[in-house]
């Protein structure tokens, strides 16, 4: 069977230890996580993680098993890239001379659609938001003139289906 | 006085709640002992430390509520918790101090996790002001026994134990069963709170057993009448689902050949004519190379462990598999089934039965009893009824049935004397053996008879135990004496890490790498903690010494030298198929 990157949604009460739970699923098969993120949803009290993983859809489906299994989860669910709307967040420093010294990447920031955050007289602060191929993108674009910081966060997703999520997770906390 | 809880919980149920609840000042330690008391654990096994005292403290004065088992060792104490919660279908319970007194707790976690056993393990731990200091006897427990427990927490204020506690036997006991830990920090055990209890009858995220889809149950009543050669293979679930006797109906009225995985022996006696043996590495012949002639594949309540299946390219390719499991997580891990029935045992047989058929084909049983008798005349015969000079294994557990009858639980520690106890036991009644099956935990066998002892008094347990694993948890006859528990155990000596050696033979070459063991004399050793004890080397003593042993009311030991390179055969070698099973 075919590896390819899963978009894994774990959905769980807000509870102290679930984050490690949650991850020892993936160590103990030998399986490494690409990006994880945790964090709020529509519902109170209710989390949720993020977890890209490059596996196959065995793995994923015994994997999601094991992740409903522990107690305090609600519902996980998997999905594959074109199932699902996903993107991550990059900063990036640079020296601010270099802004108006080399027009050039003024010219690479426009074509990127990135945002500056703030300027100020020793650097700037840039943000971008897309698929990772695109912030791979400007960075080798800014690599080339230095990068003094850069910072990527783990991906976020929702389905492209509509997925009545609330209704869903409310049935299952019956 | 009364107070409030602040739960949400809709307006009528509170009130009802409120009646019950009566609350008084006291310290966290005083709320552990109080909550073990409300879930009816009347004995728990444990081992003392700094981290513990106040609740060891709160132990002392309640010594006619509660039994404290105090073993030699925390691997002692979770090992008879286990035993005790195999015995007896209650939850184990086990009490041990911070570091090192949890950390060694961590193989008996695991052994419980692997197969399914209800226990609640409590932890103290230092202060919370200290947590993450390095404090002395600080081990970060929870962490460690994360990917080994069904739930795990830490509880650093007072207030939270009763729930914690409820919580924690509920998860437990319910669904598949399986270990949980509770840390408690030192601070918390001396905090005063308004204690109350309420046991938990309901978690929000956990659905402990997965309901019934009585179409599945249709599907696969079709599939089985459909079936001319059907083969049933059960485990532990029929077990821990208290379904022997629907199970039991299900193979009668279905007329099916049904076989055991190593934890589900003594679901179904032993001598029932359905009961073909056991399934496995060193199961028995006729169900390992009939697993690939079948046509329908009948799991229940097993969970296709590799030493079940062999390799999984060429298990049961030719057959459906039909799954009964209460755990969704099991379906479709190690073997693809065609039907799935999700649900307790209890429940989804319960379902099926009446539209079962019987199955006609008698060919297909003598296929069986054929393959049976090759069995017996070429290995069981002589094991059990050896004409050679040295002592084999088989006969001395043939001579342990003769004298108990069938009607003892037997309990087996790790490696050949397993396998042989497995093979040779005879079981009359359910929860009648009690090995560590996924784990293979050597050392298990002593602590765990005492275990099962006390959690079933009434029964005669004997313990079978080679020359290795009985020094892995020696120290426990210390226990033994103090609490006097009239365990029989059986020690089969080969002076070899006998399983290992096995192996070395027949795939090493015999080069016997560490498994030659130089061993004191047991008998001394035995009587030293005050316990009856003789050794037997020769067949005209065994059967006098086996009743000895049997006959008396106290602890008793035999030591049985026997010879030194028995194998245990049939055989599956390691990720061979099933049906290429070894005679020799």
């Amino acid at each position: 069977m075919e590896k390819q990157l899963y978009t894994i949604s774990v959905y769980t009460e807000n509870n102290l230890g679930l984050l490690n739970r949650i991850a020892t699923i993936f160590l103990k098969r030998h399986v490494n996580i690409e990006s994880l993120t945790v964090s709020s949803t529509e519902i109170e009290h209710v989390s949720r993680f993020i977890i890209v993983a490059y596996i196959t859809e065995d793995e994923v489906k015994k994997i999601i098993k094991q992740i409903e299994k522990q107690i305090e989860v609600i519902k996980a669910f998997y999905h594959t890239n074109d199932e699902a709307i996903y993107l991550q967040s990059a900063l990036f420093k640079v020296k601010s001379e270099l802004l108006f010294e080399k027009r050039q990447i003024q010219n690479i920031i426009k074509k990127s659609n990135a945002r500056i955050v703030t300027v100020n007289p020793e650097f700037f602060v840039l943000e971008k938001s897309g698929r990772k191929e695109e912030i791979e993108e400007l960075y080798d674009g800014l690599a080339e003139y230095g990068i003094m910081q850069f910072v990527r966060s783990g991906r976020i997703s929702v389905t492209k289906e509509e997925m009545k999520i609330t209704e869903l997770l409310e049935k299952e906390l019956v | 006085m009364e107070t409030i809880t602040k739960t949400k919980l809709p307006e009528k149920e509170v009130k009802q709640e409120f009646k019950k609840e009566t609350t008084v000042k006291i310290q966290g330690s005083e709320a552990v002992v109080r909550s073990l008391i409300e879930e009816g654990a009347d004995l728990i096994f444990g081992y003392p430390g700094g981290a513990i005292m106040p609740v060891y403290d709160e132990f002392y004065k309640v010594q006619d509520k509660i039994h404290h088992v105090l073993t030699r060792h925390e691997q002692g104490a979770i090992h008879a918790a286990q035993g005790f919660a195999r015995s007896s279908g209650k939850v184990g319970v086990v009490i041990a101090t911070s570091g090192p007194g949890a950390t060694n707790l961590i193989t008996g976690i695991a052994d419980a996790q692997i197969d399914s056993t209800p226990l609640v393990c409590i932890t103290g731990q230092v202060g919370s002001n200290l947590l993450g200091s390095d404090a002395f006897q600080e081990t970060d427990v929870v962490s460690i026994s994360t990917p080994v427990t069904k739930w795990n927490y830490q509880v650093t204020k007072a207030s939270e134990i009763p729930a914690v506690i409820a919580k924690a036997f509920y998860i437990a006991k319910s669904g598949r069963p399986g270990p949980v830990l509770i840390d408690i920090t030192k601070d918390a055990q001396f905090e005063e709170f308004d204690f109350s209890y309420k046991k938990c009858e309901k978690i929000r995220s956990y659905h402990p057993v997965p309901k019934m889809d009585p179409e599945k149950v249709k599907e696969a009543a079709d599939m089985i009448n459909k079936a001319k050669k059907p083969f049933v293979v059960f485990g532990q679930g029929v077990v821990l689902a208290q379904a022997e006797k629907e199970f039991k109906d299900f193979i009668e009225k279905a007329d099916i050949p049904a076989a055991s995985t190593l934890l589900g022996l003594s679901a179904l006696p032993t001598d029932h004519n359905l009961n073909m043996g056991m399934v496995g590495m060193h199961g028995h012949y006729a169900p390992n190379v009939l697993t690939n002639e079948c046509d329908v594949l009948i799991a229940i309540g097993m969970r296709f462990d590799d030493r079940v299946t062999g390799s999984l390219d060429t298990y049961a390719k030719q057959a459906k598999i039909i799954h009964f499991d209460i755990d969704p997580a099991e379906i479709d891990k190690n073997v693809k089934t065609d039907i799935a029935v999700l649900g307790t045992v209890k429940e989804t047989l319960a379902e099926l039965i009446p539209m079962i058929d019987k199955n006609k084909n008698q060919k297909w049983h003598q296929e069986f009893h054929d393959l049976r008798k090759i069995e017996y005349d070429r290995i069981i015969h002589p094991q059990t009824k050896p004409t050679q000079e040295k002592l084999t294994m088989g006969e001395v557990i043939a001579a342990v049935n003769e004298q108990t009858n069938g009607d003892a639980i037997l309990v087996s520690d790790v490696g050949q004397n397993q396998m042989m106890t497995s093979r040779y036991g005879k079981f009359n009644t359910t929860k009648s053996k009690i090995t560590s099956g996924g784990l293979g935990t050597m050392g298990f066998g002593l602590p765990a008879a005492m275990g099962a002892k006390l959690g079933r008094p009434d029964r005669e347990v004997v313990a079978f135990i080679g020359d290795g694993g009985f020094q892995m948890t020696i120290q426990e006859l210390g226990t033994i004496m103090q609490t006097k528990i009239p365990v029989k155990i059986v020690v089969l000596n080969n002076e070899f890490l006998g399983m290992v050696r096995q192996w070395q033979e027949l795939f090493f070459d015999r080069r016997y790498a560490s498994t030659v063991m130089t061993n004191p004399d047991f008998v001394k050793i035995v009587e030293g903690y005050g316990i009856k004890a003789q050794r037997v080397s020769k067949r005209e003593n065994l059967k006098d010494a086996i009743a000895d042993m049997i006959a008396s009311e106290d602890a008793y030991f035999v030591e049985v030298i026997v010879e030194k390179e028995e194998n245990v055969f049939p055989m599956i070698p390691s990720g061979a198929s099933v049906s290429d099973v070894r005679l020799k």
